[in-house]
C-alpha cells in the first residue's frame, strides 16, 4: 500500500514535470502566437470548468453566475493591473490575482450564507440574477469604464505561467475537494438531509464550496483579463456561463478528469471546426439533453483518471503480486 | 398624471410578465421544474405569428387571428418537449432535468438563429390604434385579455375533471396516482396548457413592441419566473399578481429612480423575496420529504 | 485508493495532444513570402448577435476584392483574402486575427464592432500588420497606433457633429438623450453630444437609458414626453431605433429624432411601418441619392451581386479595400513600413467621400446628413471637416 502510494507520487510528478516542460519547450519553439493563444484560452477553460465542477459536480448545486464571479475577478484585476501600483510582470500579476480571488470569495461569501440556504432550483436562478446584477453595476460605475469597458490593461504573454498556474489552481482544488472538508462537500451531495443529522454544518460547507468555485473563477478572471489587456461587461454574460457549464456537464459531473478534457476539447475542437461555426450552438444544447436523457452522469461520470491504477495494472501485468489490493 | 401613467405602462408591461409566469407556475407547480425553455415557446410564438400573417392580410381578416395558428403550434411544440425532454427524466434528480431544461431553451433559440436568421423582424401593427380613448388600446386589450384568461384558467383548475387532476398531481404526485389519476396526461395538460397561455402572450407582444428577435424569450423567459416566484411559485393568482407587480416595479424604478439600475432592482426583489419569503406572496410551505 | 487520483497529467497530456495537431495543420500552411497572390486578411461577425452587420460589411469587402482581381489586381498580383469570422466577441476575434497573422497576411481589414476591434488593433499594432477597420468607431481604436487606420469617423466625432447640427440647422434649445447601457458606441456618441451641447448652451433636460436586452422603453419616453424635449438623440443600431421610435410616438414624444450611422437600415426594418421616424436625421458617411459617378456605380454593382440596398456598414468595406489597394500601389510594396507610410500620407477618394487621416489616422471627411421623409433617405445637408 505505502510504496504504490509513494511509486505513485513519485510517477505523478515526474509526468508532471515532463511534460510541463514539454510544452514550454513546444510552446516557445514550434508554436506560432494563435497556438500560444489557443493554448491560454484553453488554460482559462479548464480553470474556470474544473472550478465550477466543485460547485455543480461536488456540491450537486447549479450555479448560473459563474461567469459573473470571473468578471469581478477580471475587473479587480485589471483595475489593479492599470493602476500602475506595481511594474508589470509576473509578481503584479500574483498579488492583482490575489486581491482578485479575495474580492470573488468576499462576495462569494455575502451571497452565499443567504442563497444556499434554499434549495436547487432556487439557487440556479439566484445565481443568474446575481450574475445579471453584476453585470449591470459593472455598465453603472465609471471606475470600471462603464459600457466602454477596461482597457489597455498591461498584457503579460506568457504561456508557460498560464499553465503552471492551471496545474497549480487544479493541483489545489484537488486536494482541497478530496480532503475532510471536501468529503463533507460530496456527502452533502449525496444527502444533504442525511448530512446534516451527522451533524454537519452544511450551510457552511455549501458556502466553502461556492467560495472556492469563485475564488478559482476570479483566478481565470485575472488570467484573461492579463492576456487579452481588455475587458467589458456584456462578455461575461450567462451564455459564457452556460458554455462552462456545458463543459462540466459533458466531460461529468464530478469528475476532474472529465472537466478538463472536455474544457480542452470544447476549446480547441471549435476552432479546428471554424467553418461549421453556426451549427455549433445547435450541437451543444442536443448534446446537453441528449447527455442528460441517456448519460445523466456525464461522459466520464466520477471516473478519474488515476496513476495509480495505471502502476497497479502494469505491476500486476508483470505478475508482480504482492502490490496490495485494498 | 405622469405618475398615473407611469402606473398603466408598468401594468401593461407586467400583463406579458403574468401571462408567461402563470406557464412558468404551472408547470413547475406539477413537475418541480424550472421550463427555461418557456420564454422561447413565446418566442416561437411570435415567428409563427409573422408567418401567418400574410396569409390573414391577403384574406382581409383581422390580423389578430394569427393568434390562433401560434396557440395550435405553441401547444403541440409544449408536448413534444415534454414527451422528448422532460418525461424521460422524471425520476432523474432535478439537476438533470434543469439541465435539459437550459438545453430545450438554447436548442429553441438556435434553430431559429440557424434557419430563419439573427436579425429582427417587423410585425405590422395588429391593433388600430383609437385617438379618442384615454389610454391606448394595446393597453386595453392586454390587461382584458390577461383578466380573462386568469379568470378562465382558475375556473378550469377548479371545476373541470382535468383542472383537478392537474391540481390533485401537483399537491401529491405519488397519491395522485394512487388514486387513479393519470398522472402522465395530467403533466402533459400542463404543459400544453402553459404553452397556450404563451402564444397568447406572444401576440400581445408582438401587438405592443412589433419587433421579433430570436433571444426575445430568454430575458422576457427570466423576468416571468422571477415573477412566479414573487407571487409564490406554483400559485395561479400568485404568478399575476407577481407578474402585474414586477412590470409595476421595473416601470417606475426606471422612471424615478433610475433606468440604469432597473434590472439590478428586478433581480435584487427576487434576492430579498427569496431571503425574507422564499415561499412568496401566496406560496404555501412544502414539507421536505426524506 | 481515492487519494492516488492524479488529475492534471491528463490536462497536459490532452492539451499537448490537441494543440500539437493544431500546430502541424498550422505548419503545412506556412508563410512563404508572397508568391502570386497579395494575402489580406479580413475579420468580421458572421454568425452571433451583429452577424447581420458583420455580413453586410463583408459583403462590400468581397465586391471590392472581386473588382480588383476582376481588373487584374494590385500590381499584377491577385488578392486572396482570407475570411474569419468572430462571432462579435473579443475573445474570438483575437483568436482569429492570430490565425490570420499566422498565415502571414499583408494586412488586415476589419473588424467590424468597436470593441473587438479595439483588442485586435492592439495586437495588429504590436506585430506590425497594417490595418484598416471599415467600421470601427470607437476612439481608442487607432488612437496611439501607428498602424491602425480606420475609413469611418469616430464615435465622439459624430457626437459633436450632431451637436453642432442641432444647435445651427434645427436651433432648438432643449435636448434628450436615450442611450444603450451595454453599449460603447451609443454610450461614446451620447458622451461627446452632451459636452458640445452644453459647451453650445443648450439644455440637457433628460439622460435616459434601457439595457441591451430590454424591449419596453415607455418609462423613459414617458419621462422624456413630459419634459418637453424638443430633440433626442438615439444613438444605437437600427434594430433598436426601430423599437423605441415604434413606442415613443406612442408615449407622446414628439421631439426631432436625430442619431449617428448607426441608423443606416432603419428604414428597411421598420418594413413600411416608417411614419413613425418621418422627419428624423442622422449622420452618415455617404448618401444613396448622391449622383456621382463612383456611388451609382457602387450601389449598381452591389444590388447586381447581391440583390439588396448596400448600407452604410457595406460602402465602408468597400472602400476600406480599395484604399488598401491604392496604399500597396503608392507604396510600391507590400512591406508593413512601405503599407503604412502611403496610408498615413494618402489622398482617397471613395464611396463614402474624399479623406486624408490625421495624426490619430482618424480620416478628415464630410458627414453628410441625411433626412428620412416618407420612408427615403434623402440627403439633407453635407457639413464639411474642421
Amino acid at each position: 500500500m505505502k510504496r504504490l502510494k509513494k511509486q505513485s507520487y513519485i510517477f505523478s510528478a515526474v509526468l508532471i514535470v515532463a511534460l510541463f516542460v514539454l510544452v514550454t519547450l513546444i510552446s516557445t519553439t514550434v508554436f506560432k502566437r494563435y497556438h500560444n493563444q489557443l493554448l491560454v484560452l484553453v488554460c482559462i477553460h479548464v480553470v474556470l470548468a474544473v472550478a465550477l465542477n466543485v460547485t455543480v459536480g461536488c456540491l450537486g448545486q447549479i450555479h448560473l453566475g459563474h461567469a459573473g464571479f470571473m468578471s469581478l475577478g477580471a475587473y479587480a484585476a485589471g483595475l489593479f493591473a492599470k493602476s500602475g501600483i506595481m511594474e508589470p510582470g509576473i509578481g503584479e500579476f500574483l498579488v492583482g490575482t490575489v486581491i482578485a480571488c479575495v474580492v470573488a470569495v468576499i462576495v462569494a461569501i455575502i451571497v452565499g450564507i443567504p442563497a444556499l440556504r434554499l434549495k436547487g432550483d432556487y439557487l440556479a436562478i439566484i445565481t443568474l440574477a446575481f450574475g445579471e446584477i453584476i453585470r449591470v453595476l459593472i455598465e453603472y460605475f465609471d471606475f470600471t469604464g462603464g459600457a466602454q469597458g477596461l482597457s489597455q490593461i498591461p498584457r503579460l504573454s506568457n504561456p508557460p505561467f498560464y499553465l503552471a498556474l492551471t496545474i497549480v489552481s487544479i493541483f489545489i482544488m484537488f486536494s482541497v475537494m478530496t480532503s475532510r472538508h471536501g468529503r463533507v462537500v460530496l456527502a452533502i451531495r449525496e444527502d444533504e438531509i442525511a448530512s446534516d443529522a451527522c451533524g454537519i454544518d452544511t450551510t457552511k460547507a455549501k458556502v466553502f464550496a461556492f467560495a472556492l468555485s469563485a475564488c478559482f473563477a476570479a483566478v481565470a478572471g485575472s488570467m484573461y483579463a492579463h492576456h487579452m489587456g481588455i475587458l467589458s461587461a456584456k462578455q461575461f454574460d450567462y451564455n459564457y456561463s452556460i458554455n462552462i457549464l456545458v463543459m462540466v456537464v459533458l466531460g461529468g459531473m464530478g469528475s476532474f478528469t472529465g472537466a478538463i478534457v472536455s474544457a480542452i476539447g470544447l476549446t480547441v475542437v471549435p476552432e479546428l471546426l471554424r467553418e461549421f461555426e453556426s451549427y455549433r450552438m445547435i450541437v451543444y444544447s442536443l448534446a446537453l439533453i441528449l447527455i442528460m436523457i441517456f448519460r445523466p452522469q456525464g461522459l466520464l461520470g466520477r471516473k478519474e483518471f488515476q496513476v495509480s491504477k495505471i502502476i497497479q495494472y502494469v505491476t500486476s501485468r508483470l505478475g508482480r503480486n504482492e502490490v496490495d489490493h485494498v | 398624471m405622469t405618475f398615473l401613467l407611469q402606473l398603466l405602462n408598468g401594468l401593461q408591461l407586467g400583463s406579458i410578465f403574468a401571462l408567461i409566469a402563470l406557464g412558468y407556475t404551472m408547470v413547475y407547480g406539477i413537475s418541480k421544474l424550472i421550463n427555461f425553455a418557456h420564454g422561447d415557446i413565446l418566442m416561437w410564438g411570435g415567428y409563427i405569428i409573422y408567418f401567418t400573417i400574410p396569409f390573414f392580410i391577403s384574406m382581409g381578416l383581422p390580423l389578430w387571428l394569427s393568434v390562433v395558428p401560434a396557440i395550435l403550434f405553441c401547444m403541440a411544440l409544449g408536448g413534444v418537449i415534454e414527451k422528448i425532454a422532460y418525461k424521460p427524466l422524471r425520476n432523474s434528480p432535478r439537476i438533470a432535468s434543469l439541465i435539459t431544461a437550459i438545453g430545450v431553451s438554447l436548442l429553441l433559440q438556435n434553430i431559429v438563429m440557424k434557419y430563419i436568421g439573427t436579425g429582427a423582424l417587423t410585425i405590422p401593427k395588429i391593433f388600430k390604434a383609437n385617438p379618442n380613448l384615454p389610454v391606448s388600446v394595446n393597453f386595453i386589450i392586454t390587461v382584458v385579455t390577461t383578466a380573462v384568461l386568469l379568470t378562465l384558467l382558475m375556473l378550469y383548475m377548479n371545476k373541470s375533471k382535468y383542472g383537478k387532476a392537474i391540481l390533485a398531481t401537483s399537491e401529491d404526485y405519488d397519491a395522485a396516482r394512487l388514486v387513479g389519476i393519470n398522472v402522465n396526461t395530467s403533466i402533459s395538460l400542463t404543459f400544453v396548457i402553459g404553452s397556450a397561455v404563451a402564444a397568447v402572450g406572444s401576440l400581445l407582444y408582438v401587438a405592443q413592441y412589433a419587433q421579433i428577435t430570436p433571444t426575445m424569450g430568454s430575458m422576457l423567459g427570466i423576468k416571468a419566473f422571477v415573477a412566479a416566484v414573487l407571487g409564490g411559485i406554483g400559485s395561479i393568482p400568485g404568478a399575476v399578481l407577481g407578474g402585474f407587480l414586477l412590470g409595476i416595479v421595473e416601470n417606475l424604478t426606471r422612471a424615478y429612480i433610475s433606468s440604469q439600475l432597473a434590472d439590478a432592482f428586478v433581480f435584487g426583489i427576487l434576492v430579498v423575496v427569496l431571503l425574507v419569503k422564499p415561499t412568496g406572496i401566496f406560496g404555501k410551505t412544502m414539507k421536505e420529504k426524506v | 485508493m481515492k487519494q492516488f487520483k492524479f488529475v492534471p497529467v491528463v490536462a497536459l497530456a490532452a492539451s499537448l495532444f490537441l494543440t500539437a495537431c493544431g500546430s502541424d495543420a498550422g505548419n503545412s500552411a506556412a508563410t512563404e513570402a508572397s508568391g502570386d497572390t497579395v494575402k489580406v486578411g479580413a475579420l468580421a461577425p458572421l454568425t452571433g448577435d451583429v452577424a447581420i452587420y458583420g455580413q453586410t460589411t463583408l459583403n462590400g469587402e468581397q465586391l471590392a476584392v472581386k473588382e480588383i482581381n476582376a481588373a487584374g489586381g494590385i500590381n499584377g498580383q491577385q488578392i486572396e483574402f482570407i475570411v474569419e469570422d468572430e462571432k462579435g466577441d473579443t475573445t474570438e476575434a483575437t483568436n482569429a486575427y492570430t490565425k490570420l497573422q499566422g498565415e502571414g497576411i499583408v494586412a488586415l481589414v476589419g473588424d467590424v464592432t468597436s470593441k473587438p476591434t479595439l483588442a485586435v488593433a492592439d495586437l495588429a499594432n504590436e506585430d506590425a500588420v497594417p490595418m484598416i477597420t471599415p467600421t470601427g468607431t470607437q476612439f481608442d481604436i487607432t488612437a496611439g497606433k501607428d498602424h491602425v487606420f480606420r475609413v469611418c469617423f469616430t464615435d465622439p466625432f459624430q457626437g459633436l457633429m450632431l451637436a453642432q447640427y442641432a444647435d445651427e440647422n434645427l436651433s432648438v434649445s432643449k435636448v434628450a438623450i436615450l442611450t444603450n447601457n451595454s453599449s460603447d458606441y451609443s454610450q461614446g456618441v451620447a458622451k461627446a453630444f452632451k459636452e458640445e451641447a452644453e459647451k453650445r448652451g443648450l439644455t440637457v433636460v433628460a439622460e435616459e437609458s434601457y439595457g441591451d436586452a430590454d424591449t419596453d422603453f415607455s418609462a423613459q419616453l414617458t419621462k422624456i414626453a413630459g419634459v418637453g424635449a424638443e430633440t433626442l438623440v438615439i444613438p444605437d443600431y437600427y434594430q433598436k431605433i426601430a423599437l423605441i421610435a415604434s413606442q415613443a410616438r406612442d408615449a407622446g414624444v414628439n421631439a426631432t429624432f436625430i442619431g449617428p450611422d448607426g441608423w443606416d437600415g432603419v428604414v428597411e426594418q421598420l418594413e413600411g411601418n416608417t411614419e413613425v421616424v418621418d422627419g428624423a436625421l442622422f449622420t452618415n458617411h455617404y448618401s444613396v441619392k448622391d449622383s456621382a459617378e463612383k456611388v451609382q456605380n457602387f450601389i449598381n454593382a452591389y444590388k447586381a451581386e447581391y440583390n439588396e440596398n448596400p448600407s452604410a456598414f457595406s460602402a465602408l468595406g468597400y472602400d476600406a479595400v480599395y484604399m488598401l489597394k491604392q496604399a500597396i500601389e503608392e507604396g510600391g510594396s507590400t512591406e508593413s513600413d512601405a503599407i503604412v507610410s502611403a496610408l498615413s500620407g494618402i489622398q482617397f477618394d471613395g464611396v463614402t467621400g474624399a479623406l486624408t487621416f490625421d495624426a490619430d489616422h482618424n480620416p478628415v471627411k464630410s458627414v453628410s446628413i441625411i433626412k428620412i421623409e416618407n420612408g427615403e433617405y434623402n440627403l439633407d445637408t453635407v457639413l464639411a471637416p474642421k
